[in-house]
């Protein structure tokens, strides 16, 4: 044994000694191989029951806003992607928006509503990651692999549009990066009827399992009121039973002309959450189809040379057009001096950048209103009085996304 | 509707606290810091800004009270976003915690703290939240360089 140097603790536990008489106190984590994502739960255990919870985040931590300060408003498109790996375009869109807010631009028809379609084929992949994840956690692996079998097939879908597999880099302000290639969306409709026919054998194997309901029912259950006082939002406040979705209550891209339904839980417990996302992502398909059906023709990018780099066939032949691509990239768009707030309904929550510029071309701050962060900070209330057990399918209910968390 | 509640909260303060117009559809109100709590107790009980999305600062180190502390509210309700905003300097920079009426400042707040030094007197629980324990300085702070680093467990070499 080579002599190594006393590692430092990272954290400071908020307990060290157990309350309870011939209580335990455990870490688990921040890499337990029970769970998924990075992140520290120090417990104190009675028997196998968890009697206090405290949640450390921060292990992905890599100055994320720190380093938005030094890049040009385009730059900072691929770190966005980075955020919330599991739905990246929809970072992408709710970062893009609120710097068009900013420029007061508006985006093109056709450009709303591929965002729309995307952000909701996004929110496919991620709620199939989410629920996969969490079903593996208690053994399912065949329900894993058939919802995961689904993620890849979006996932090389979405590749052959981006180039990307996972972090796409594909909004921009102002448009998007390309236009769909030829026989996307015939793909797009396989891959829908993939859907039913994976999705259904998951319902069927899952949801009157009475394994799966013994351990999901009644477990990590949360109120409504609660959960609005600790800042949840998304599925796991809409499995509480309150029908609250940013799409329907500030209505932002082409959500307000498309038909769809807000599915609420009743118990605000696992089965809920799982519930809700499965259903959230039914709705999901229904919105895409309607896209597919109304999708207006046109540019895909506004014409405005303050944030949309030139044609390159121009940019070798005419000097204005150099001229603008050169300062794009080098200074940046020139976003005018201000602040916005602009929020989207994330997979997992709201979604919100808060975005301060000075008029340069890069940004003064940026912040990210990540619904991770803010759902691990209510978390301890929905370990404590569970079993030990309980604790992985229920962090994994949450979906916390690491990225997008600890910034 | 957001524009008639955004009336009756601007009514209720006129004169007391400094109104920061309607920004991209978000209220903004600047207040000195003795001001906030109760001004965020009446929001939530008066007007039903029942949720504290977001609290942050912004670092504007030329300014004689260089930060401001940044909240966001949401109405569950009537679907508005409202801003508070508030000043305080480099030697004090304190403010009133608002976890007795938000639990998500809880978090919030602990972050805050962290990246650029705020101190919220009446928070208990500022320990490091995304950065460790022995963290010196505050990296959001603009005085902070992006290149510094502070290794926990020495590099290998």
């Amino acid at each position: 044994m080579d002599a190594r140097p006393d590692l430092p603790n990272p954290i400071r536990p908020a307990f060290t000694a157990g309350e309870t008489p011939g209580s335990t106190i455990v870490n688990i984590g921040p890499s337990h191989p029970a769970t998924h994502g990075t992140v520290q739960i120090v417990a104190e255990l009675s028997g196998e029951r968890v009697m206090r919870a405290d949640i450390h985040c921060g292990y992905l931590h890599r100055g994320f806003e720190k380093e938005c300060e030094s890049h040009t408003w385009h730059n900072l498109i691929p770190y966005v992607d980075r955020l919330n790996y599991c739905s990246a375009l929809i970072n992408d869109f709710a970062y893009c928006e609120a710097v068009e807010r900013l420029m007061g631009i508006e985006i093109t028809p056709r450009c709303r509503y591929l965002r729309t379609l995307l952000a909701e084929y996004s929110r496919i992949a991620d709620h199939l990651t989410c629920t996969a994840a969490m079903l593996m956690e208690l053994g399912a692996m065949t329900a894993f692999l058939y919802l995961v079998t689904l993620r890849d097939y979006i996932y090389e879908h979405l590749a052959n549009l981006t180039g990307a597999r996972v972090t796409y880099s594909f909004g921009r302000i102002g448009g998007l990066a390309r236009d769909l290639p030829e026989g996307w969306l015939k793909r797009l409709e396989e891959i829908l009827g993939e859907y039913d026919v994976f999705v259904g054998r998951v319902h069927g194997l899952v949801d009157r399992n009475r394994i799966f309901i013994d351990r999901m029912r009644n477990i990590g259950v949360l109120r409504t009121e609660e959960a609005i006082g600790w800042g949840y939002t998304g599925p796991v406040l809409r499995s509480t039973g309150a029908p609250r979705d940013l799409r329907k209550d500030t209505p932002y891209l082409a959500y307000s002309e498309l038909d769809f339904e807000v599915p609420v839980g009743i118990n605000g417990d696992n089965y809920d959450r799982y519930y809700v996302r499965m259903r959230e992502m039914d709705e999901s398909v229904h919105m895409i189809r309607q896209l597919v059906d109304r999708l207006p023709d046109g540019p895909i990018s506004v014409a405005d040379r303050r944030c949309t780099l030139p044609e390159k066939h121009l940019v070798y032949t005419e000097i204005e057009s150099l001229i603008n691509h050169f300062k794009l990239i080098i200074d940046g768009p020139q976003v005018p001096a201000g602040e916005v707030y602009s929020a989207h309904e994330g997979a997992n929550g709201e979604l919100g950048f808060y975005i301060v510029s000075t008029g340069l071309g890069i940004p003064y701050k940026v912040h990210v209103r990540s619904p991770s962060f803010v759902h691990l900070g209510g978390l301890h209330r929905m370990l404590e009085g569970y079993q030990l057990a309980d604790l992985v399918p229920t962090f994994g209910s949450i979906n916390m996304i690491g990225g997008e968390c600890d910034r | 509707m957001g524009a008639e509640i955004f009336e009756r909260v601007r009514a209720r303060w006129s004169g007391e606290v400094e109104d920061g117009g309607v920004q991209h559809g978000t209220l903004t109100l600047e207040l000195s810091p003795d001001r906030l709590r109760d001004v965020a107790s009446s929001l939530k009980s008066e007007f039903g800004f029942d949720m504290l999305l977001d609290v942050t600062a912004v670092d504007w180190p030329e300014r004689q009270t260089r930060f401001d502390v940044v909240y966001h509210f949401y109405s569950t309700r009537d679907f508005v976003r409202l801003r508070l905003k508030t000043r305080v300097t480099f030697e004090a920079p304190v403010v009133d915690t608002l976890v007795t009426l938000y639990q998500a400042a809880r978090f919030a707040e602990r972050e805050c703290h962290d990246m650029y030094g705020i101190e919220f007197r009446g928070n208990d629980d500022l320990r490091p939240i995304l950065l460790y324990e022995g963290f010196v300085g505050h990296p959001l702070r603009k005085d902070y360089p992006k290149q510094h680093e502070q290794p926990l467990v020495p590099y290998r070499t």
